[in-house]
């Protein structure tokens, strides 16, 4: 065991920098035009930035997602993105919390979990809306078990999309969300 | 008198007049003949329909022995029919019955626990009372990231004597929606039944939209290419699972290299798919992107290097004593336990059942090429371990094969209209175990009923007793050791 986490320390493992650009592989690009970047976050404000830019506290409530966000949020805590590096990190309970990440449509058998847990979060507090579903019940909008998107039934401070988003886009949302990028 | 149900093949499309109906109780009785002493097992049990006044109750049987199986109905009259509960007599059938009363309203007499599945009313736990009991509530909210559920354990001190699971709050109504959505939106949300094993439900989409078109062929190298990605996919989730155990019993070496070694597999799907779980890829008629000759060459080299690390790391975990201590004898499900709740997948193999769609009921490259199955014995959270390490090793050799013999061929041919009346059963081995769809074609060709059973609905109560007269501190190791879907149960 020994000689086996000797050699793991020789050749080391180097957690991903943020990348200041990513370029989609031209097998997976659209074939419209994309002109000028769509503003999809705006900063908090001062006072917001002040009490949570560099210590954020957050929250998971799974409402209905497929558990592919999940997936994603979780990875973001693994040693290639490392999320704690930034001050961010996702806690136990909505009392230890300074706002929710919520994923999934919101159905309509977790629309009160959710509410008492945004509830049981101390004020100020952010919303962030992860994955399709959460902005506007993606594939399952319409369904008559779901309420289409988080913004239903908590207000929303910020919308990551993708299905599911890649940890970095994640990252990428956070850390514009508290204006460090 | 034994009326013999239908004998249909996985993935193959049949006359859904075929499917004998026999009076409820004659129907009953086949059902109970079949599966006395473990010979058959409820693969699916589900309902339709057919008129305000008429429901029609399916039961999909699997001989996993013979290799067959068996379909067989019955019809079901006026507002609130009811029949002597199956349960009883088959445990496995439980859940399914709850289902059928819960959506359908027929009532099986002396179910010995008839609560809703899903829905959210009714909440009565099992309880027990004297000196020194207590109980513990936990969800729908949880402190990890993971989906909503509720468990309730009844507790003696440290000691769980019961734990009950109350599902149904990541209840998104698939089914309906399926009937209801264009092509294009019914392979969007296949994959959604679970975020987990999207080309396992995407598949088991296809190969049912497959057989049921008038003229599907469906190119070598294509089906080869869904066997990869579905071989990646249960890779990176046995991977990530034994990270997630490894956490759990505070081995962090282990857990983190683990975390970084699943992701090397999902960086894989995205360079084949252009996503890390791969959506979008499998599509009735094909897949959606080829894989170029550079990307063969890189994958059959890092799936090389894969093999040596993932058995690096299992000697670094399973070779730790005290892993091997909190593991061992830990959360057991005996073979006849397993055997009477139906389990499958990975949970089966572990108690020492050989339940495998890819030998049992092969379909697409499955049928020509084998995949060398494991099982363990001991039924207990290292065995479910173990079995995970094991199983990526095997899955990354046949990973492996299915490149280096990748035929030159199309990668998609469209598929004609879907035959009409007709029906398919299509099974398919997700990581987690046996996926099926089942789905009915009306007179047009139009999807009548499209029913899914993911491998957690027959899972669940495993879990449940693994935990009988366990530590609660146990419940997070056991709990991570089946990690069932709870989205897949919901749908």
């Amino acid at each position: 065991m020994w000689d086996i986490l000797k050699n793991r320390w020789k050749q080391g493992y180097r957690t991903v920098d943020f990348p200041s650009k990513v370029e989609m592989p031209e097998r997976f690009r659209l074939s419209t035009a994309n002109d000028g970047e769509p503003q999809l976050v705006k900063a908090l404000d001062a006072r917001m930035q002040k009490l949570f830019g560099r210590s954020l506290k957050l929250r998971v409530v799974s409402a209905g997602s497929c558990n592919g966000c999940e997936m994603e949020l979780q990875a973001l805590g693994n040693v290639v993105f490392d999320l704690s590096r930034f001050g961010i990190q996702f806690v136990a309970s909505p009392r230890h919390a300074d706002g929710i990440v919520v994923t999934g449509p919101v159905t309509k058998n977790m629309a009160l979990a959710l509410k008492e847990t945004y509830d049981a979060v101390g004020e100020p507090k952010i919303v962030i809306a992860v994955g399709t579903c959460a902005i506007n019940g993606g594939c399952f909008a319409g369904s008559g078990e779901v309420l289409n998107g988080a913004a239903s039934t908590v207000p929303v401070n910020l919308y990551i999309p993708g299905c599911p988003p890649h940890p970095l886009i994640i990252l990428n949302g956070l850390l514009r969300l508290l204006d460090r990028k | 008198m034994t009326f013999p149900f239908l004998t249909i093949q996985n993935a193959v499309s049949f006359e859904a007049s075929r499917v004998p109906i026999l009076p409820a109780e004659a129907w009953r009785q086949t059902l109970l003949e079949n599966c006395a002493e473990g010979k058959a097992r409820i693969t699916a049990l589900f309902g339709e329909t057919m008129t305000p006044d008429v429901t029609r109750v399916y039961c999909l049987l699997g001989i996993d022995s013979k290799k067959h199986l068996l379909i067989g109905a019955a019809d079901f009259f006026g507002k609130n029919p009811a029949y002597a509960s199956i349960t009883p007599l088959l445990p496995e059938a439980h859940l399914f019955e709850r289902e059928l009363y819960e959506e359908f309203g027929i009532l099986p007499v002396d179910h010995p626990w008839l609560k809703p599945v899903r829905k959210q009313e009714n909440h009565s736990f099992y309880k027990i009372e004297g000196e020194g009991i207590h109980e513990v509530a936990v969800g729908p909210v949880h402190a990890g990231i993971i989906e909503p559920g509720h468990f309730r354990f009844q507790c003696h001190g440290e000691k769980v004597l019961h734990l009950e699971i109350q599902l149904g709050y990541q209840r998104r109504g698939v089914e309906a929606l399926m009937i209801a959505a264009d092509s294009k939106q019914q392979a969007v949300l296949a994959e959604s039944v679970a975020g987990d094993t999207v080309i396992g439900h995407g598949l088991a989409y296809c190969h049912a939209m497959e057989g049921l078109s008038e003229r599907s062929i469906t190119p070598k190298r294509c089906q080869s290419l869904r066997a990869i990605a579905l071989e990646l996919e249960r890779v990176s989730n046995h991977i990530g699972d034994l990270g997630a155990l490894a956490g759990d019993v505070g081995f962090l070496p282990a857990a983190a290299w683990f975390g970084r070694l699943r992701g090397d597999f999902l960086n894989m799907l995205m360079e084949l798919t252009g996503n890390r779980y791969g959506r979008s890829f499998v599509m009735p008629g094909g897949v959606l992107f080829d894989i170029t000759p550079e990307m063969l060459r890189s994958f059959i080299r890092r799936l090389e290097k894969a093999l040596t690390e993932v058995k690096e790391l299992a000697e670094l975990f399973f070779g730790a004593s005290s892993v091997l201590t909190r593991l061992g004898q830990t959360g057991v499900i005996k073979q006849e336990t397993a055997r009477s709740l139906g389990a499958v997948g990975l949970a089966a193999r572990a108690s020492n059942l050989l339940r495998d769609v890819r030998q049992n009921y092969p379909a697409g490259i499955y049928r020509a090429h084998n995949i060398a199955l494991v099982k363990m014995s001991t039924g207990d959270v290292y065995a479910r371990a173990r079995l995970r390490s094991l199983e990526s090793k095997r899955s990354l050799q046949f990973l492996r094969e299915r490149l280096e013999d990748l035929s030159a061929d199309k990668i998609a041919q469209p598929c004609g209209m879907s035959k009409k009346g007709a029906m398919i059963v299509s099974l398919i081995e997700g990581w987690r175990g046996e996926i099926a769809h089942v789905v009915a074609t009306g007179a047009e060709g139009e999807i009548r009923r499209y029913k899914i059973v993911d491998p957690s609905f027959h899972n669940w109560m495993a879990l449940s007793l693994a935990m009988r007269n366990g530590q609660i501190s146990d419940f997070p190791l056991v709990n991570k050791s089946f990690n069932l879907s709870y989205a897949g149960h919901d749908l």
